[in-house]
């Protein structure tokens, strides 16, 4: 009963945030970079549901312009990190050997520098951007996938039905794709979900330090990073950013959850 | 034991020498001649030229390696090229401050989060059960610096209670020492808490599972008994290295915390050093944690044993 509750709720926080997105690219309610000096620093209003930052821009428009920004990075991070962990994973579980050593202490490297600390320095390399965010966290996160693949390869490789399939004469690759892969699926449905949160957190870290998509674009971690001196006098400016990123971290651990239950029973407590 | 032990000390030996290889590779990935990134844009020809030769900078990629690691283990990380101080005493006094909020932070969060999850394993699917895992999935979703944040303005600004911006060393003056990072470690701590909730509870219930447990209750153990020796020591092996875990990633993510505060710590002297493109400090912070998390992690696999003696056996 619980997960399901879990999930209800998980989802839809995740729905409503990708509904936001997707309308924050095509539309919001006020231009989000419009400057209007006559209205800045307005608490919420029926004009201003949101109300408006230092510059009289609409917090509302900025937060689902931020949306699109965070919510695109996170997809395209996690799409990124488990398709080519995904291809790593298989093809080191599969092959072993040298190829699969040579893989696994480059993944032991990454896996080394703990946090954000890597795509901090991955960003100087590649260029703060949208582009550079998205390949310096993909970096960061693809080890975790090419390691859950790649344990996931190894405990089913031996099975019956694995040496089956070999028996009638099907390929190694053939085997992977068509009888390995499938049972890497669900793990990585979970990681994935989970992922999500942690690139939105990240991003949005990335973005509250400078090192993200830079101003005026908004992003959740810039509007939060420059709502700071205007704390007292405006908490509003504060409040709604925050609000999202705990937000969409919370809807993808619940769903996360919710599929860690489903799929792996004995992981099942709730 | 023994055998577990050389095998746990050469694994991190490997791992460790598999971060010195990033970190030069991601130095010399970014875009420039060497020499003039670690000597900054002031350095003349002649010096340019000197340290090229002691690197080696004309011959091969492997061979510059070792004369790099070379320099790293004499503990020559170079100097800053934004103020000229030597890199490792710099780093070494920067961590000290993250340390102490990192480590403060994770102690409190264990002492809150073992009673807390071992409390919901043994009333498992009870209302207060369901309040505690709420809760803690609630604190792991928080942000560290939007909480931090608002913890800022309550205590700070509204109350007045503790300090706002600013930090003093615990060597000159204790007591205000101590006020400066409440907040950062009370907001770590909290987050920290959530996470270790949920491990300690998930562990637990494995345990409760278990037929010893029953027995230890069969023959009339008291309930407090059975969980403070049967089920606690067992169910600390797995919370443990999730606390290393967590221990590595909140130093590799201490920046934004220390933005909030305006403390002086590594994390932060990371950030400012990308933004001064000072690279022999940016160099010398990622040596330095990321050989710190091997380092915990290592703890963390020997101290394993003492909880779980099967272990050592494998």
């Amino acid at each position: 009963m619980p997960t399901r509750f879990n999930l209800l709720i998980g989802s839809t926080i995740l729905a409503v945030l990708f509904v936001a997105a997707i309308l924050g690219i095509v539309w919001t309610p006020y231009d989000p970079m419009l400057l209007d000096m006559m209205n800045r620093l307005q608490p919420p209003s029926g004009q201003y549901w949101l109300g408006t930052d230092e510059f009289g821009r609409d917090i509302l428009s900025r937060i689902m312009a931020g949306a699109a920004t965070s919510v695109g990075i996170a997809t395209a991070t996690v799409l990124f990190a488990v398709v080519f962990g995904t291809m790593i994973g298989l093809v080191s579980g599969g092959l072993r050997g040298w190829f699969d050593r040579v893989l696994m202490a480059v993944t032991d490297a990454v896996l080394a520098f703990p946090g954000i600390l890597l795509a901090l320095v991955l960003i100087v390399i590649l260029g703060a951007g949208g582009m550079g965010i998205t390949l310096a966290l993909a970096i960061a996160y693809m080890p975790a996938v090419v390691r859950v693949v790649r344990s996931t390869v190894l405990s089913v490789r031996e099975k019956e039905f694995i040496e089956a399939s070999r028996s009638i004469g099907n390929s190694e690759l053939y085997t992977l794709a068509a009888h390995i892969l499938p049972n890497c699926l669900a793990p990585i449905s979970v990681l994935a979900t989970s992922m999500f949160g942690w690139v939105i957190l990240a991003e949005s870290g990335l973005s509250f330090l400078g090192l993200g998509v830079p101003p005026p674009a908004p992003t959740w971690g810039n509007m939060l990073a420059t709502s700071r001196p205007y704390f007292e006098q405006a908490l509003w400016l504060s409040i709604s950013p925050g609000l999202c990123i705990a937000l969409a971290l919370l809807g993808s651990n619940l769903v996360g959850d919710a599929l860690r239950d489903r799929f792996d029973p004995r992981m099942a407590v709730a | 034991m023994a055998a577990y032990l050389l095998k746990r000390l050469g694994m991190s030996a490997i791992t460790l020498s598999l971060v010195a290889v990033t970190v030069f590779v991601l130095i010399r990935l970014v875009p420039g001649d060497a020499a003039s990134l670690m000597l900054g844009e002031s350095a003349t020809e002649a010096q340019l030229e000197i340290l090229r030769q002691r690197w080696g900078l004309d011959q091969p990629l492997p061979i510059q390696f070792l004369y790099w690691v070379g320099d790293v283990l004499r503990g020559d990380l170079g100097t800053s090229t934004r103020t000229g101080q030597a890199v490792l005493p710099l780093i070494l006094d920067r961590f000290q401050v993250s340390a102490v909020i990192v480590l403060v932070a994770m102690s409190l969060a264990v002492l809150i989060a073992i009673p807390a999850g071992l409390f919901a394993a043994w009333r498992q699917n009870s209302l207060s059960d369901f309040l505690v895992v709420t809760l803690a999935t609630l604190l792991l979703s928080v942000p560290s610096f939007w909480l931090g944040l608002l913890m800022l303005l309550l205590f700070g600004l509204k109350l007045g209670w503790l300090p706002v911006l600013g930090y003093v060393g615990f060597n000159e003056d204790f007591l205000r020492a101590i006020s400066f990072i409440v907040l950062p470690v009370a907001t770590l701590a909290l987050i920290e808490a959530g996470v270790l909730i949920r491990m300690a509870r998930a562990s637990a219930i494995e345990i409760l599972r278990l037929e010893y447990v029953a027995h230890a209750r069969a023959k009339g153990v008291s309930e407090w008994k059975v969980l403070a020796k049967h089920v606690l020591p067992n169910a600390f092996g797995p919370t443990l290295t999730l606390i290393g875990l967590l221990l590595g990633n909140l130093l590799g993510g201490i920046a934004v915390l220390e933005t909030v505060f305006t403390l002086p710590g590594i994390g932060r002297l990371l950030v400012d050093s990308i933004y001064a493109r000072d690279y022999p400090v940016v160099q010398g912070c990622l040596l330095l944690t990321a050989s710190v998390f091997v380092m915990i992690n290592l703890v963390v696999d020997l101290l394993y044993p003492v909880f779980d003696p099967r272990v050592a056996r494998v």
